[in-house]
């Protein structure tokens, strides 16, 4: 992909992310820093493209501490939230 | 495809907006099928798999859809589940495209992190969760940096090599960038930990001259970062401007942080979210990845959103807090105000419940003393049993209660009081006038009319509860000697209506409870 399509994606998202963000309830603030956390770590995908690269050792340790790193964001900050929105409940009607 | 839709519909609520996202999501997958051609002919002669962008793209709408379910608590579990999906297909998408020969390995890794990161959720106390964010947030920031360095070090794997060996130098530039934003998401998240988890003093430390340390470190890391660019030769690991200007953003983290002090931690803790987002970005321009720019750009936003909205909670400029000093200028300044003294009434729990149970409106208004004093669960039973007495209760907000973004709402959850019965400070401050009672527990700076009158005030200009307008006040603290957060003092405490009620907070609580049975 040339840099202007990847630029273009990323700009559009940013516009998106500002909509999407302003709309979510400020109840929610604390939940939407915990999965903006779990979702962030998708840089997971880079960690396992270094890992897997098995011609510069170096570099594959690195990638493999990072996978590492991003599964305890992700496993923990997608748990953390759950058990948060868990919490929330309505008034019970009698 | 059908249900998905009719998701984006069902959460619209504000016709305007969701126009907007509908109109830019469009854009961004009529920009992404344009560029197919482009990314399959390019990238080094890879059989780059059209489903293969497909599918990140579609990891990253359901990371979009995750964000929007939290507009409302009843479709935000729905929302969390788009987003463990999301990753999923992100996670599999990599490891079926790229020929893995140690997937024992990288297992033994996920299972590691996994294992840890579901313990720590598991187990983390609601109080501590700003601590929680930031060190998740270090944790992000360092896997960017070391993702970065394998890729200095590994360029091939990553595609981003040109025909004579060199890094491109528009990679070198995207890789530079990621791995100096995580290194200051890491060593800036490091500092938020230790000062809300208590480790190190919330006071600010200044720095004699750390304006100029601060531009120049920024300035050095931006002129290296052009130079690295422009270097004739810059094979794979080579050079040492890489490691140059990963020790200046791991120093500039550490030195942008030290600075602020305790009061304004939320704000810090949501621009470290956003700097996360914008190494994640950072590195998926690297890796020509639409998720991870997609999901980067989000979660950056958000953050940034975030910051904004806590700064106008305090009335703060970002940038006076980024500067710091917030906490040093007060505390000679609450000193000073706290040299007379001036007359108040005093209550007792028993008065309290009298007034409580004959009221038909309360409002109370929790601060994070209140989690301190863990005073919440006695606080939800109070108001069950003043439901129970016919009385309407409701629970007012500010969005600096707590230690982060909303942090208040989760403490109220975990109590078991309904979301329906909380309320943020614009929708509720209008109804102080019609209140027989207003409850106020744990929280100080955010009832203070100072904020409305006193331009001398540190805290003039933050938007407050009119508390003033209720009919009769309640006011739970330790003692009178201290004051709130900012050090300044109060009038709300020597109002003819305002009675303090002088005690630990869930002591008092408790004791109201038994005065109401």
């Amino acid at each position: 992909m040339d840099f202007i399509s990847i630029l273009s994606i990323f700009v559009l998202a940013c516009f998106v992310g500002y909509y999407v963000v302003w709309s979510v309830t400020p109840a929610l603030h604390t939940p939407l820093m915990a999965v903006t956390n779990a979702i962030s770590s998708v840089i997971i995908v880079g960690a396992l493209i270094a890992a897997a690269a098995a011609n510069v050792p170096g570099a594959k340790w690195l990638g493999l501490a990072a996978v590492v790193l991003a599964s305890v964001n992700i496993f923990g900050g997608f748990a953390v939230t759950e058990r948060m929105l868990a919490m929330y409940k309505k008034k019970e009607k009698k | 495809m059908r249900s998905l839709f009719s998701i984006i519909r069902q959460r619209a609520e504000k016709g305007v907006s969701m126009k907007a996202v509908v109109t830019t999501s469009l854009g961004a997958v009529l920009a992404l099928f344009t560029a197919t051609p482009a990314y399959a002919a390019g990238a080094e002669g890879q059989a780059v798999n059209p489903w293969v962008a497909l599918a990140y793209l579609v990891a990253g709408v359901f990371f979009i859809l995750a964000l929007r379910g939290l507009s409302s608590p009843a479709t935000s579990r729905r929302g969390n589940r788009f987003g463990m999906a999301g990753m999923l297909i992100a996670v599999v998408t990599t490891l079926v495209t790229h020929s893995v020969g140690n997937i024992w390995e990288i297992a033994i890794a996920i299972a590691i992190g996994g294992a840890v990161g579901f313990v720590i959720a598991r187990r983390i106390a609601m109080t501590a969760m700003p601590q929680l964010v930031a060190a998740f947030h270090s944790l992000v920031g360092l896997a960017a940096v070391l993702v970065a360095a394998a890729a200095f070090l590994n360029p091939g794997s990553f595609g981003i090599l040109d025909a004579a060996g060199n890094i491109l130098a528009v990679s070198r530039v995207e890789m530079v960038l990621g791995a100096a934003i995580g290194a200051i998401t890491f060593s800036g998240s490091v500092i938020a930990f230790a000062k809300l988890n208590g480790n190190m003093s919330g006071a600010p430390i200044m720095l004699p001259g750390r304006h100029i340390i601060n531009l120049g470190t920024l300035l050095a890391i931006i002129v290296l970062t052009v130079l690295y660019a422009m270097q004739p030769v810059a094979g794979a690991g080579e050079g040492w401007i890489f490691w140059v200007v990963l020790g200046l953003a791991f120093a500039i983290g550490f030195l942008l942080i030290i600075p602020i002090g305790g009061a304004d931690m939320p704000v810090v803790v949501s621009m470290l979210n956003s700097y996360s987002g914008w190494a994640a970005a950072a590195m998926g321009f690297t890796l020509h990845n639409t998720a991870m720019i997609v999901t980067g750009a989000l979660v950056g936003s958000s953050g940034a959103i975030l910051s904004y909205i806590m700064c106008r909670a305090m009335n703060r400029s970002f940038i006076s807090v980024i500067a710091g000093g917030f906490g040093a200028e007060d505390s000679s300044g609450g000193s000073a105000a706290g040299g007379e003294q001036r007359p108040y009434k005093q209550g007792s729990a028993d008065d309290a419940a009298f007034m409580l149970e004959q009221a038909e409106k309360v409002i109370i208004i929790p601060g994070y003393g209140m989690a301190v004093a863990q005073a919440q669960h006695a606080l939800r039973e109070m108001g069950d049993v003043l439901k129970e007495k016919g009385v309407e209760v409701k629970y007012a907000i500010h969005p600096v209660a707590g230690r982060m973004p909303g942090h208040m709402n989760v403490l109220l959850a975990e109590a078991n009081v309904p979301y329906d019965e909380v309320f943020e400070l614009e929708d509720i401050n209008s109804e102080f006038a019609t209140a027989d009672v207003a409850f106020i527990i744990g929280a100080n700076d955010v009832v203070n009319p100072a904020a409305k009158t006193d331009k001398s005030s540190p805290i003039y200009g933050m938007p407050v509860f009119d508390v003033d307008k209720a009919k009769q006040v309640f006011f739970i603290k330790r003692s009178m000697g201290g004051v709130g957060y900012a050090g300044v003092d109060n009038d709300v405490f020597y109002m003819n209506q305002t009675t303090m009620l002088l005690s630990d907070a869930k002591k008092m609580v408790e004791e109201i409870v038994k005065a109401l049975d």
